[in-house]
């Protein structure tokens, strides 16, 4: 139950009873509404929008936006965890197009659905191990540069290993089980999405590797102090990172029974957002498992919603730009908030 | 005090390109007693000492634990050595909680045949170990397990001098410990410091502070520029030569 407490600041209520003052109270009053923010603005925008269309809330329509923000979602996951350590990681769409095209690739030769799955996973979790690799022991300043160098070598990679440069037809059967078929009237993508979150969550909360990456992304300095291996966490973190990308290409040529040196366009930014707009913090340290959920699900209902309403995409795109300014400006305030429950603290004493 | 020396650095040299920030320093420090490490703004202090705690190493020289050489070519080696070192930002992750703080870089977790990334944490049982460790130093913090970015600059550095008494076996380094603290949360945070040393550790405390020195240290070693140029037993007496030492001039 304390472990639960770190990754939410916000739970710190007024603290010392009756010598509360109101400011106290307001402050956390204020940091509690801001830990639930996203959820609320996610079931708000649900209601709003099941008023406006009622096609919305039909199953086959929800079907619909858990299908399509299965991808999103599960690289949203790893890069939550980039995001965490005080990274990001460009490269995720392109990892996943030359993820599908070597898959596709694999399945000119063997229908075995086991190869073409081992495959782009394979290829995803190469890809984040040299990102991390580089970053770490090429002693780059940040990782912004070795994930754009990435994104640009992957997708050139795609493109030039695809035949015909453009899109491959074809996946084995057990890989389209996984992406097209429904179970129980559930997407089969949505029992992929829970699971990568079932392991997440375990590495994040019960394993010390978990911790590890909270220290590095709350104090990376005193981390080394504190004598966490922080290379080998770095290093690790963006080889999960890719391994979501290729679960991701994984799900979504399983969906489109193909493999296309262009899929993945623009998710490296669906991604990073879909984690700011669901409430983690860009400063680092700060964040869990709900918020690449809940952002991955804000962006998939936008999307869908404003699809249902012929909403021309632009808006989506300006919709999203707006969300994730509101999400940042609620980190901003987050941290003011904080520092004044701080400052309440030393005069309490 | 006991004879020999838990610890000693035998002319540690180290340089950082063109600088020469230690040149040829030794040192002895003997449990149950506080040895002040003084010196002005870059002669060496904090270097030493990050040379002693793994984060840096000597260049030239040793340093002995116990009489044997040691090698503390990282933080997790110098510690589980025993050796704990109190940096003067704290080192604490303000998004964790104090008992997280507590086990951070060596968690208590199963099982052991798994590297130490991989294995499961045993949550509940540092939990309860850190919060007794918290009650019997008689810190106060107004909740166990909120993060302790909520808390405030004196609770932080009891938080950190207390997770040096937990896992101190032989020497504790403290930097600047009351820099940044009230006379009343000094006094606390001081206590602490002598508690550390009557469970039989080898104090360093680096401080700006004579009174504290005068108040607390068993001896008091000055540096300057790089070069160890003083020790002696610090009292009234000899305070201002002590000081002449510091900043280099004739008493």
């Amino acid at each position: 139950m304390l472990a639960e407490a770190t990754r939410d600041p916000d739970a710190m209520s007024g603290a010392r009873g009756s010598e509360d003052r109101a400011g106290t109270a307001a402050v956390a009053l204020g940091l509690k509404l801001l830990s639930f923010g996203p959820i609320l603005i996610l079931a708000l925008l649900v209601l709003a929008i099941s008023l406006l269309t009622p096609n919305f809330l039909k199953p086959v329509n929800i079907g619909n936006i858990l299908a399509q923000t299965a991808v999103i979602a599960i690289v949203a996951m790893g890069q939550q965890l980039v995001i965490l350590t005080r990274g990001i990681d460009l490269s995720v769409g392109a990892n996943l197009a030359l993820a599908t095209v070597i898959g596709g690739l694999v399945f000119r030769v063997s229908d075995s659905a086991f190869l073409v799955v081992l495959a782009m996973l394979a290829t995803g979790t190469l890809v984040g191990f040299i990102n991390g690799a580089v970053y770490v022991f090429g002693r780059l300043p940040h990782p912004f540069i070795i994930t754009l160098a990435t994104l640009s070598i992957c997708r050139g990679l795609a493109l030039e290993l695809s035949i015909n440069h453009t899109t491959m037809r074809g996946m084995p059967d057990g890989v389209n089980y996984l992406g097209e078929t429904s179970s129980l009237g559930v997407p089969n993508s949505f029992f992929v999405v829970f699971g990568v979150a079932l392991l997440v969550l375990v590495m994040m909360k019960s394993m010390v590797w978990g911790r590890w990456t909270y220290a590095v992304g709350g104090n990376p300095k005193a981390a080394v102090e504190m004598g966490i291996p922080v290379k080998w966490v770095l290093v690790s973190t963006y080889a999960f990172a890719g391994l979501c990308a290729g679960i991701g290409a994984v799900v979504l040529s399983g969906r489109t029974g193909a493999s296309s040196p262009l899929y993945g366009n623009l998710l490296e930014l669906d991604t990073i957002a879909a984690v700011i707009i669901g409430g983690a913090s860009f400063l680092g340290g700060r964040g869990h498992l709900g918020h690449a959920l809940v952002g991955a699900l804000m962006i998939g209902v936008i999307r869908n919603a404003l699809n249902l309403l012929n909403v021309d995409v632009f808006y989506q795109m300006i919709a999203i730009g707006l969300i994730i300014v509101l999400a940042v400006e609620a980190d901003v305030l987050r941290n003011y908030l904080e520092g004044r429950a701080r400052a309440n603290q030393a005069r309490a004493q | 005090m006991s004879a020999a020396p838990v610890l000693s650095v035998r002319d540690g040299h180290k340089r950082f390109g063109a600088v020469h920030a230690l040149k040829g320093v030794s040192l002895d420090a003997y449990r149950g007693e506080v040895l002040a490490l003084l010196g002005d703004n870059g002669a060496g202090k904090s270097t030493l000492v990050r040379c002693i705690s793994g984060v840096h190493a000597l260049d030239e020289g040793e340093i002995r634990l116990d009489g044997d050489v040691a090698s503390l070519s990282t933080p997790a080696l110098a510690r589980s050595a025993g050796i704990e070192t109190v940096y003067q930002d704290l080192a604490l992750f303000d998004n964790l909680t104090p008992a997280q703080n507590f086990y951070c870089g060596r968690e208590l977790a199963f099982p052991a045949w798994l590297p130490r990334g991989l294995r499961f944490l045993r949550a509940r049982e540092m939990d309860r170990e850190a919060a007794s460790v918290i009650d019997r130093l008689k810190v106060r913090l107004p909740r166990f397990d909120a993060p302790v970015a909520l808390m405030s600059g004196g609770q932080r550095q009891a938080i950190a001098v207390a997770r040096a008494t937990v896992f101190a076996r032989k020497v504790v380094i403290l930097d600047e410990p009351t820099a940044a603290l009230g006379v009343r949360e000094s006094r606390k945070v001081l206590d602490l410091v002598r508690q550390l040393r009557d469970e039989g550790n080898a104090v360093i405390l680096i401080t700006h502070n004579m009174e504290q020195v005068i108040d607390l240290a068993d001896r008091a070693v000055v540096l300057r520029q790089g070069r160890k140029v003083g020790e002696l037993k610090p009292d009234r007496a000899n305070q201002q030569e002590l000081v002449s030492m510091i900043v280099g001039a004739e008493v």
